[in-house]
C-alpha cells in the first residue's frame, strides 16, 4: 500500500499554522498567541474533496530555511526531505499572516523556490481588516503563481476553498525536483525587497486602523506600570488559586467521603477493604482534590498565552534575565513551567543559543509546577493561619506566592552560577516578534483545561494510584504482634526503610512521615500528599479520612520548623520522573539530567536545613 | 528633506523614521541574520514604540506592520533618519 500523500503546513512563527491544522483535521494541538507554541512535528489526517486521504503535518514556525534553533531545524528538515524524514512532502500549504505580508511573503518566496506544489493560506484576514488593511488575493495569486486562499483558521473560514485548492494540486503534477542549491537561492535582503514589492501591490486600501494594541502596550510595556501590572497579574493568580477553589474542593471531598463510606458498607473489614479505603481512596483522593487549583492556575497561564501578553512579560523580564546570563526569551518556557516543567523544557527548543537553552532546561524545574500545589496547599493549610492582612490579602495566598518567589530566586541564582561555570558562554541576545493582542478563544482555553484534566486524572489513576498501592502494601506488612503497642507503620517494611532514611534527613528537621513520603514522591511530587494520607489512614484506621484528617494529624505530629523545612525542600527537590526523562531526551544523554538531579537535591537539602535551623533559632 | 541621523537607541518615540544604515559588522552572525529575517533593511520605515526602562532594557519598535523587541546593543547598530 502506498502511503497517503504528505502535505506540510509551513510559515512564519505565529501565522496560525496550528489553528489551521486543528481546523482541517479536527486535531487538538495546542495553539497560542506567541511565536514558538509548536516545537515538534505533529501529523493528522485530512480527506480531500475527492475522498483521497492526506497526511497533514503541522510544523514549528520559522523565519527562513536557515534554521537558528532546534524547533526551526525540524521544519527545514521536513520541507527539504533531510534529517531522517523519509519523504519529501507532496505539497505544502504556506501559511502567511495577512496583516504582516511584508515579512511573511519573504519566507513564502523562499519556500516557493523549493519547487513543491504550493497553496498559500492568507490567514487571519479578519485581523488585517481590523487593522484597516484591504488585500487583493488575486494580485497575490498572479504575483506568486500559486493559489492564494483567504482564511480565518480560528473561525473556520475559508477551509472549503483551501481543501478544494489542495485537491487540485496534490498528486496532480509530475514529481518535481529540488533546485541544486538546496533551496537557499537568493539572499534574505533581495527576497525581502521582492516580498515588500509584492505585498505593496496586493494592498487595495490601507487606513490607519485602530491602534488599541499600541494603547494596551503603552501600559503593559510602561517602564513603571508594566512591571507593576505583571506583578499584580501574578499576585491575583495565586490568590485565585486559593480563593476560587474552596467550593469545588469541598464537592470533590464530599464525593470521596461518600465513596469511602459506600465501599466500607459493602465490604467486610479486612485487608482488601483497607487496601481500597486506606490505600486507594485515601491516597488518590488526597491528590484529586487539587484538580480545581491546578485548573485555575492553568486557566491563567492559558489566557496569558492566548492574549499575546506572554511576549510582553518576556520583554519586561529581559533586563533581569540578562543579569543572570539569559534572555527574555527564556522567560516564556520558564513561565509555562509554572504549569508543568515538561512542556516548559520542550519549549526551550525556541532558544537559539545552545548554552542558553541548556541553562534554561537546568533551571526549569525550579519554577513551581502545579504538582507542587497539593504539597504546598496541604502544609500551608495546616500550619499557616487562614486570616487576612489589611482586610483583603489572604495570608495563605501570600505564603504560597512567597514559595513561588523562592523558586524564582533559586532559579536566578542557579542560572548565574551555571552561566559562570558549566554553561559558560556569550549570551545570545534578545530579539523577538511581539504578536498582536487577541481576545482568547474560549473554545481553545476550555480545550486546554480539558486536556490538562485528562492528563491529571490519568496520572492519578496510574502512576499515583500504583505508587500509593505499593506504599500501602509496604506500610501494612508485616503487622506488629497484637497488643505490643508498636505503631503498625513503624513495624512495617516501609517504616523500617524510612527509619534508615530518617537518619539522613533528621539533621534538616525531617521526621519519619516525611522520610516515608519522600521515596514514593520521586515518581511524582503529588504522591507525597497521597503517601502522608496513607500513612495516617493506616496509623489511625478509626479516624475519618479526607483532607481534614490529614491536616489534624500534621498539626499534632509536625513542628512548624519541620513544616517550613518540608516546604523549602519541595521548592528545590527534583522529584519528578517525567522531568528527568524529558531532560534526557532534550539533552541527548544522561549527563545533564544526572547533573540536574544532583545539584537540585543538594540545594534542597541545604535550603531545607537552613530553614529548619533558622526557624528553630527564632523560636517558631 | 532635512535629515537627522540618529541611532535607534536614542531616537524619539512615536516619530516615523527610516533605517538609514545598519552596521552589520557590529552584530554577531546569528543576531545579524535574525535582524534581517525580521525585516530590518536600509530604507525601511521604523518607529520606536517603547523602551523597557530608562538606561537599559530592550526596545520595542514597529517595523513594517510588525512589532519587534530588541536589545539596545543591537539597536545601537541601527541608524535612522527622520522621514519627511
Amino acid at each position: 500500500m502506498t502511503p497517503a500523500p504528505l502535505v506540510a503546513l509551513v510559515g512564519n512563527p505565529n501565522a496560525g499554522k496550528s489553528a489551521l491544522f486543528n481546523a482541517l483535521t479536527g486535531a487538538r494541538q495546542k495553539v497560542g498567541n506567541y511565536p514558538g507554541v509548536t516545537v515538534e512535528r505533529h501529523s493528522g489526517r485530512l480527506a480531500l474533496d475527492d475522498g483521497r486521504p492526506v497526511e497533514l503535518v503541522d510544523l514549528p514556525g520559522t523565519y527562513s530555511l536557515d534554521p537558528a534553533s532546534a524547533d526551526e531545524r525540524v521544519t527545514c528538515d521536513v520541507v527539504t526531505g533531510r534529517g531522517g524524514y523519509e519523504r519529501l512532502p507532496d505539497a505544502i500549504v504556506i501559511v502567511v499572516d495577512a496583516a504582516n505580508l511584508d515579512n511573511h511573503l519573504r519566507f513564502a518566496l523562499q519556500l516557493l523556490a523549493l519547487g513543491l506544489p504550493v497553496v498559500v493560506a492568507l490567514n487571519m484576514i479578519d485581523l488585517a481588516e481590523r487593522d484597516g488593511l484591504t488585500l487583493d488575493a488575486a494580485v497575490l495569486e498572479r504575483e506568486l503563481g500559486v493559489p492564494v486562499i483567504p482564511t480565518v483558521a480560528v473561525r473556520r473560514r475559508g477551509l472549503d476553498d483551501l481543501r478544494a485548492a489542495l485537491t487540485g494540486i496534490v498528486g496532480g503534477s509530475a514529481v518535481r525536483h529540488l533546485p541544486p542549491s538546496d533551496g537557499v537561492v537568493e539572499d534574505i535582503v533581495t527576497l525581502q525587497r521582492r516580498a515588500r514589492t509584492i505585498a505593496h501591490a496586493a494592498v487595495v486600501a490601507e487606513t490607519p486602523g485602530r491602534r488599541w494594541g499600541h494603547m494596551l502596550d503603552s501600559v503593559a510595556l510602561h517602564p513603571v506600570f508594566g512591571p507593576l501590572l505583571l506583578l499584580a497579574l501574578l499576585f491575583v493568580m495565586f490568590q485565585a488559586v486559593f480563593a476560587w477553589s474552596e467550593a469545588p474542593i469541598g464537592w470533590i471531598e464530599d464525593g470521596f467521603k461518600l465513596l469511602e463510606a459506600g465501599v466500607a458498607g459493602l465490604m467486610p473489614d479486612g485487608v482488601l477493604r483497607s487496601l481500597i479505603t486506606d490505600g486507594l481512596i485515601a491516597g488518590v483522593g488526597a491528590v484529586i482534590v487539587f484538580l480545581p487549583q491546578i485548573l485555575i492556575l492553568f486557566l491563567f497561564i492559558l489566557v496569558l498565552e492566548a492574549t499575546g501578553y506572554m511576549v510582553r512579560a518576556a520583554f519586561l523580564m529581559d533586563r533581569m534575565m540578562a543579569r543572570v546570563g539569559l534572555s527574555g526569551r527564556a522567560f516564556i518556557p520558564l513561565l509555562s513551567s509554572f504549569a508543568c516543567a515538561v512542556p516548559g523544557i520542550m519549549a526551550t527548543r525556541t532558544i537559539d543559543d545552545e548554552k542558553d537553552r541548556l541553562t534554561t532546561i537546568l533551571i526549569a524545574p525550579l519554577m513551581t509546577c502545579s504538582a507542587r500545589l497539593p504539597v504546598y496547599t496541604i502544609i500551608i493549610g495546616a500550619f499557616i493561619p487562614d486570616r487576612t492582612i489589611g482586610g483583603w490579602i489572604g495570608l495563605q495566598g501570600l505564603v504560597l506566592l512567597g514559595l513561588y518567589v523562592m523558586g524564582i530566586l533559586g532559579a536566578f541564582v542557579a542560572a548565574l552560577l551555571l552561566r559562570r561555570t558549566v554553561t559558560k558562554g556569550a549570551s545570545s541576545g534578545f530579539m523577538m516578534e511581539m504578536p498582536k493582542y487577541q481576545l482568547p478563544l474560549w473554545r481553545d482555553v476550555a480545550l486546554g483545561l480539558w486536556t490538562r484534566t485528562v492528563i491529571f486524572l490519568k496520572r492519578a489513576g496510574t502512576i499515583i494510584a500504583l505508587t500509593t498501592v505499593v506504599l500501602w502494601a509496604l506500610l501494612s506488612f508485616p503487622k506488629p504482634p497484637a497488643g505490643s503497642g508498636i505503631s503498625p507503620v513503624d513495624y512495617s517494611v516501609a517504616g523500617r526503610i524510612a527509619g534508615g532514611l530518617e537518619t539522613v534527613v533528621r539533621p534538616i528537621g525531617f521526621n519519619r512521615d516525611i522520610a516515608l513520603a519522600l521515596i514514593p514522591a520521586m515518581a511524582a511530587r503529588e504522591v507525597a500528599v497521597a503517601a502522608i494520607g496513607t500513612v495516617y489512614a493506616i496509623d489511625d484506621p478509626e479516624a475519618e479520612g479526607g483532607q481534614k484528617a490529614i491536616t489534624e494529624n500534621l498539626r499534632n505530629r509536625w513542628s512548624l520548623p519541620t513544616a517550613l523545612a518540608f516546604l523549602m525542600w519541595f521548592v528545590f527537590a527534583p522529584q519528578c520522573i517525567s522531568t528527568i526523562a524529558v531532560t534526557r531526551r532534550e539533552t541527548n544523554g544522561w549527563r545533564w539530567p544526572a547533573f540536574m538531579v544532583g545539584y537540585l537535591f543538594a540545594a534542597a537539602y541545604i535550603m531545607a536545613g537552613i530553614t529548619y535551623w533558622l526557624a528553630v533559632a527564632v523560636g517558631l | 528633506m532635512a535629515t537627522m541621523i540618529d541611532s535607534l537607541v536614542t531616537f524619539p518615540r512615536h516619530q516615523r523614521a527610516t533605517v538609514a544604515s545598519i552596521d552589520w559588522d557590529r552584530l554577531a552572525v546569528p543576531e545579524a541574520r535574525r535582524l534581517r529575517e525580521l525585516g530590518f533593511d536600509e530604507g525601511v520605515g521604523v518607529e520606536v514604540l517603547h523602551r523597557a526602562r530608562l538606561g537599559s532594557g530592550p526596545i520595542a519598535c514597529r517595523i513594517g506592520r510588525m512589532t519587534v523587541a530588541l536589545r539596545r546593543t543591537v539597536a545601537a547598530a541601527i541608524s535612522v533618519s527622520v522621514r519627511s
